[in-house]
C-alpha cells in the first residue's frame, strides 16, 4: 500500500476491506455450504434428483421434477399477472401522474413492497381466493382447449367441486405477483423517469400525443429497463415462500394443469418439510436449497446486468 | 412506419393551425378538454348499464370479479367507439392507452390499500382489547375467548430478534458501503457484484444456512439470536446496497475540500462524508429493517415457537409475530385466528410506522 499514508489512514483502509471480506466470505459461505452439503445429495440420487417427481424421503426417492415445475409454474403466472400491472403502474407514476402527487405514488409502490408477506398470503386466501376460483373455473369452462387450462374435474358439471380449483399454482401466482409488483414497477418507474427531456420534448414539439411519447421515446429508451425489472421480479419470484405455502396444498406430481388443486415450490418445500426432517431428509432438502440457489443467482445477475446497462447506456447529452 | 404516419397527421394539423393567426397558441398538454371528460363519463355509464343489462339480465353470470371485468373491458370498447365520433385517430388511441394505464394503476392501488386494511378488520375483535398488547399466551388455550391472553411475548421477541439483527447487520452493512465507495478498488468490484446477487437471496435459504451451520452443526438451541443471524444475513447485502447509493450521492467536491485541508481520508470520512449522507444512511438501515420484520420463512425454520414471555435470546425459543400469525391462521381454530389476523394488523402497524419515518427522513434530505 502507500507508504505515505497516515497510521489512522491504514487501519481505516484495512477496516473497510476486512469489512468488505467479511461480508463477501458469509454470502460466499451460504452458496459454499449448500453445495458442499447438497453435493453428496446429488452424487447419490445423480440425474434421477432432477427427473424423480415424487419426494418420499422414507422409502428413499427424492426428485425434483415435479417441484421445479411448481416453482416454475407459480414464478411465471405471477409474472404474466403482475408484470402488465407493474408496466402499466409504472407508466402511469411517470407519465401520467399529476406532478404534485407523483412523490405520494412513489410512496404508496414503496409501501407495497414493505408489506410482509404474509399479509400478502392472508389477503390471497381468504378474500381472494374465493374469486379466483370462479375465474379459473371460467378460464377452464371457456379455454380449456389450451392445454394448461385443462382441469381433472369436469367443470361443467352442476355441482361442480370449488375445492377442486382451490390451493392451486394458479392462486399462489396471484399471491406471488402482489410481492413482484412493487419491485418491478420501481424499477420500471425509475428507468422511465431516466428518460432525457430533450428527447420528450422534442417528440412533444412535434405533435406526438401522451401516447405518442410513450410509445416513440419512453418505451425504446426504457426497453431493456423493462426487462431487467422482469428479470428481478423473476428471481424474487422464484424464491417466495410463505405466501406460497399458505396458499398451496402439497402435490409431488407433475402437473401441467396450473388451475388445479396442487403444487409444491422449492422454498414451500423447504419450509414445509424443515420441521420433521431427519438427518437424510434434510441434506435433501439442503439440496434442493442449492439448486434453488444457484437458479436465483443465474437469475439476478441477468437482471442486473441489463438494469445496470439500460441505466449507463442511450442516454443523450444535448 | 406508423410511428412517422402518427407524427405526420399531428404535425399536418398542426400546420393548418399555424394559417390561422387565433388558433397559433402553443398546444395545452394536460389539460382535459370538455370532449375528453365526456367521452369517459359517457362510456363509463354506457358500459355500465350495457354490463348490467346483458350480465345481470340477459345471462345467469354471476360474480362481481366478473362484472367488473366485464365491465371494464365494455368501457375500454365504447371509450373508442366515442372518441372516433370526433377525434383523430392518435387522440383515439391516446385515450384508449390513457384508459389501460390508469385501469392497471387503479388495481394496484386498490389491492395495497385493501391488503394492508383487511387484516385490522378481521383482527378487530381481538385488537381492541388492552390484554391483547399485555398478556401472552401461557396457559391460555386457542379456544380461550379474545379477554385472556395476548401477543406481548411475539411483540417482545419481535422487537429483540430485529434489534440484534440490526447490531449486527448495521456495521457490517454500512462498513461494506463505506469500502465500496471511499476506499474502491478491485476488491470492490467483486464485493459488489456478490453483494449485488446476494439482495435478491430467498431469505429461506438464509434460514436454511444459519440452521445446518449453527443448530445442526455446532449444537446451538433454536433461540433468538439464531434468528438474528439470519435475519442479519438477509439484511446485509440491502443495507450496503441502498448505504452505497446514499454515501455516492455526497458531492466529490466535499471529499476533496477535506483533504485538502489535511484531514486523513479516515477523517474525511466520519466528519465530511457520513454527516452529510445521514438522513439516506438512516433511509437504508429502516428499508433494511422493513424487509427483515415481517420476513417468516427463515423463522419457520430458525425459531422454536413458544407460548411464554421470555427475553433472554441465548436460552429457550423466542416468539415472534411473523410466527405467530403463521401459526394462528393455520390452527384452523376461529379465535387463534382472530388473534393472528390482530398480529398481523399489528406487523402492519409497525411496517408503516418505520415507513412513515423513512419517508421524513429522505424528505429531510431532498433539499440539500
Amino acid at each position: 500500500m502507500d507508504p505515505g499514508l497516515a497510521p489512522a489512514d491504514r487501519v481505516f483502509r484495512y477496516g473497510a476491506r476486512g469489512i468488505g471480506l467479511v461480508v463477501l466470505a458469509i454470502t460466499l459461505a451460504i452458496g459454499g455450504f449448500l453445495g458442499y452439503q447438497g453435493v453428496p445429495t446429488l452424487h447419490r440420487y445423480g440425474l434421477s434428483f432432477f427427473t424423480e417427481s415424487r419426494w418420499l424421503p422414507n422409502r428413499d426417492i427424492i426428485g425434483l421434477a415435479s417441484v421445479l415445475l411448481g416453482t416454475f409454474e407459480v414464478a411465471l403466472i405471477a409474472l404474466v399477472i403482475g408484470i402488465p400491472l407493474a408496466f402499466l403502474t409504472a407508466l402511469y407514476i411517470s407519465e401520467y401522474a399529476p406532478a404534485q402527487l407523483r412523490s405520494l405514488f412513489v410512496g404508496v409502490i414503496d409501501l407495497m413492497a414493505a408489506i410482509p408477506a404474509i399479509i400478502y398470503g392472508l389477503w390471497a386466501l381468504f378474500v381472494l381466493e374465493p374469486h379466483a376460483i370462479d375465474v379459473a373455473r371460467w378460464l377452464n369452462q371457456n379455454l380449456g382447449w389450451i392445454p394448461i387450462f385443462r382441469s381433472n374435474t369436469d367443470a361443467d358439471a352442476a355441482n361442480w367441486a370449488r375445492s377442486s380449483f382451490s390451493s392451486s399454482a394458479f392462486i399462489a401466482g396471484i399471491a406471488v405477483s402482489m410481492m413482484v409488483i412493487p419491485l418491478a414497477c420501481s424499477v420500471m418507474r425509475s428507468v422511465f423517469a431516466e428518460t432525457p427531456d430533450a428527447e420528450r420534448e422534442a417528440a412533444i414539439s412535434l405533435g406526438a400525443t401522451r401516447f405518442g411519447v410513450i410509445r416513440l421515446v419512453v418505451l425504446p429508451f426504457g426497453r431493456r429497463g423493462i426487462i431487467g425489472a422482469t428479470m428481478l421480479a423473476f428471481g424474487r419470484a422464484l424464491g417466495e415462500t410463505i405466501a406460497v405455502l399458505l396458499i398451496i396444498s402439497p402435490a409431488f406430481e407433475i402437473n401441467f394443469h396450473v388451475l388445479s388443486v396442487g403444487t409444491m415450490t422449492v422454498s414451500a418445500l423447504i419450509a414445509d418439510q424443515f420441521g420433521e426432517a431427519s438427518k437424510s431428509q434434510l441434506s435433501a432438502l439442503l439440496a434442493a436449497g442449492f439448486v434453488l440457489f444457484l437458479i436465483t443467482l443465474v437469475v439476478n445477475t441477468i437482471a442486473a446486468v441489463l438494469v445496470n446497462r439500460s441505466r449507463s447506456g442511450a442516454a443523450t447529452e444535448i | 412506419m406508423t410511428a412517422t404516419t402518427d407524427l405526420d397527421v399531428e404535425r399536418d394539423s398542426a400546420f393548418h393551425a399555424h394559417d390561422d393567426p387565433a388558433l397559433d397558441l402553443p398546444r395545452r398538454l394536460r389539460v382535459r378538454t370538455f370532449d375528453e371528460i365526456a367521452c369517459a363519463v359517457g362510456a363509463a355509464i354506457g358500459s355500465f348499464a350495457i354490463v348490467w343489462l346483458v350480465y345481470e339480465r340477459l345471462f345467469p353470470l354471476a360474480g362481481l370479479l366478473g362484472f367488473v371485468v366485464a365491465w371494464y373491458l365494455t368501457f375500454l370498447l365504447l371509450t373508442v367507439l366515442l372518441s372516433r365520433l370526433a377525434n383523430p385517430g392518435t387522440t383515439v388511441s391516446d385515450r384508449l392507452v390513457s384508459a389501460v394505464v390508469h385501469g392497471g394503476a387503479i388495481v394496484v392501488g386498490a389491492t395495497v390499500v385493501f391488503a394492508a386494511s383487511f387484516v385490522f378488520v378481521r383482527g378487530w375483535p381481538a385488537l381492541h382489547h388492552l390484554n391483547f398488547y399485555t398478556h401472552d399466551m401461557a396457559g391460555v388455550r386457542p379456544t380461550s375467548p379474545l379477554t385472556q391472553g395476548g401477543i406481548s411475548h411475539a411483540l417482545v421477541g419481535t422487537a429483540i430478534q430485529v434489534g440484534l439483527a440490526v447490531v449486527i447487520a448495521l456495521p457490517l452493512g454500512l462498513g461494506t458501503a463505506i469500502f465500496l465507495t471511499e476506499v474502491g478498488g478491485r476488491l470492490a468490484h467483486v464485493v459488489r457484484t456478490v453483494v449485488e446477487a446476494m439482495t435478491a437471496l430467498p431469505a429461506v435459504l438464509a434460514g436454511l444456512f444459519v440452521y445446518a451451520v449453527l443448530i445442526i452443526g455446532l449444537q446451538w438451541e433454536r433461540d433468538g439470536f439464531a434468528v438474528s443471524l439470519a435475519m442479519a444475513t438477509t439484511m446485509i447485502p440491502v443495507v450496503a446496497r441502498s448505504s452505497e447509493v446514499a454515501l455516492n450521492i455526497v458531492p466529490n467536491g466535499l471529499r476533496d475540500a477535506g483533504l485538502a485541508l489535511g484531514a486523513s481520508r479516515w477523517q474525511t470520512v466520519r466528519r465530511v462524508v457520513i454527516p452529510t449522507a445521514l438522513p439516506g444512511l438512516a433511509t437504508s438501515l429502516i428499508l433494511g429493517i422493513a424487509r427483515i420484520a415481517g420476513e417468516t420463512a427463515p423463522l419457520l425454520i430458525v425459531s422454536g415457537a413458544t407460548t411464554f414471555f421470555n427475553t433472554d435470546p441465548f436460552h429457550r425459543p423466542m416468539n415472534s409475530l411473523p410466527l405467530f400469525v403463521f401459526s394462528g391462521v393455520r390452527s384452523g381454530e376461529p379465535l387463534y385466528q382472530t388473534r393472528a389476523y390482530g398480529a398481523a394488523a399489528v406487523l402492519v402497524v409497525f411496517v408503516l410506522v418505520l415507513f412513515v419515518l423513512t419517508r421524513v427522513l429522505s424528505r429531510k434530505r431532498s433539499p440539500s
